[in-house]
């Protein structure tokens, strides 16, 4: 028997007909077995919600490196940030003199007060995060309410976003950073080799309804807040004080506010 | 037939090599169940969802939750009878399942499973 293309087209339509009754049920199976459980979380009553997270940092009232020394132990407590012997230098939160901190401001005659004073470095968490357009995985992404964030699972560790963030705020793990915690703190992971890692605005906090290690360490220096909205604190601050932001010029637009 | 000899001679060889793990394992005890230590009722009043179902699906369930609790920032996860928990593997779940060895290792073990969790997540302490 000679079979023509309309046969032929008659028996496939039929056959592919027949599979697809055969597979629906199979397939409302499979889809019993694994039940989507989205529908069974939420972000929690207490979490605290921002358009644009911000800090405002009073220089002014801090004396010196040591003044920092209680948040950066706070924060690198708080995530089981190790400190590592050499040149690997891992860190959430550090200190920089000024011409670190603000190296396109070339004052030639700075005051002697800010050229002696240190600042408190950390992730800008920019409205236009650099890192984020660099990275391949997606594994550093910005979160709605403003917040640079990592997701370390997601993490290969190829540095783009090392190379694209202007501020040095990323830090790659280049060995397992456990044996260098000194206390681990058991409601938070640690890394492991190979991911990159930085501050995240303590959002781990921020969700459980508290202020960001640093900011609670600071009594007070450190305000925290929503950059969005005009009537918040931290908006009536920055309309009242003259703030510099770190390297305004590359048009990352940093959230991190310095009064001088 | 030609070169019947170096044929049949080479099949053998090959079907050996190809069935090697099944005449290797054969007469070896077969795959049990391994029995695992329950944490103790005064500690873990109850399970987030039922016992056969997570055994099936606690690994869809780990990898929606630290997609959900990291990417949208969902904490809070509602159990089978409407209870309330939080979205951690260390606070939550290993909070009732206080022995990583007598629960997690037991099965993942016997099933030559080795997932990377605790690489950066930290395992209670275990009492010696």
């Amino acid at each position: 028997m000679k079979t023509t293309r309309r046969d032929f087209l008659k028996v496939a339509g039929v056959t592919a007909l027949g599979m697809a009754a055969g597979a629906g049920p199979a397939l409302a199976y499979s889809k019993g077995a694994y039940l989507p459980h989205t529908e069974h979380m939420d972000t929690g009553h207490d979490h605290l919600a921002a358009k644009r997270w911000g800090m405002v940092i009073d220089t002014r009232a801090f004396h010196g490196e040591a003044d920092y020394a209680p948040l950066i132990e706070a924060c690198h407590k708080e995530h089981n940030v190790p400190t590592i012997p050499g040149t690997q230098d891992v860190k959430w939160l550090w200190t920089g003199g000024f011409h670190a901190t603000f190296p396109h401001n070339h004052q030639e005659f700075l005051a002697e007060r800010a050229h002696h004073a240190a600042y408190p470095l950390l992730c800008n968490h920019c409205d236009n995060p650099p890192c984020v357009r660099v990275c391949p995985t997606q594994a550093t992404f910005k979160r709605e309410d403003g917040i640079v964030m990592m997701d370390m699972h997601r993490c290969i560790g190829c540095r783009f976003c090392m190379a694209g963030c202007p501020y040095g705020s990323r830090s790659f793990n280049f060995q397992d950073p456990r044996p260098f915690i000194a206390e681990e703190n058991l409601a938070y992971p640690t890394r492991m080799k190979g991911v990159v890692e930085k501050c995240t605005f303590c959002t781990e906090r921020l969700a459980e309804g508290k202020m960001p290690a640093c900011v609670e360490a600071s009594e007070g220096k450190i305000v925290f807040g929503d950059l969005g909205d005009p009537d918040s604190e931290i908006r009536h601050i920055l309309a009242e004080n003259f703030t510099l932001r770190r390297k305004p010029d590359l048009g990352t637009s940093p959230s991190v506010f310095y009064i001088i | 037939m030609y070169d019947g000899g170096k044929i049949i001679a080479g099949l053998i060889v090959f079907l050996g090599i190809v069935g090697f793990p099944f005449w290797y394992n054969a007469g070896s005890a077969g795959y049990k169940t391994p029995e695992l230590k329950l944490p103790p009722k005064s500690k873990a009043t109850e399970c987030i969802r039922p016992t056969d179902w997570m055994r099936a699906e606690h690994m869809q369930l780990l990898d929606t939750w630290r997609d959900s609790v990291v990417r949208e920032g969902n904490l809070v996860y509602t159990t089978a009878s409407g209870g309330h928990v939080e979205m951690s593997l260390q606070k939550t779940c290993m909070d009732c399942h206080d022995s990583k060895k007598e629960f997690c290792d037991k099965c993942h073990t016997a099933a030559a499973v080795d997932p990377y969790c605790w690489d950066c997540h930290i395992a209670p302490k275990e009492e010696k």
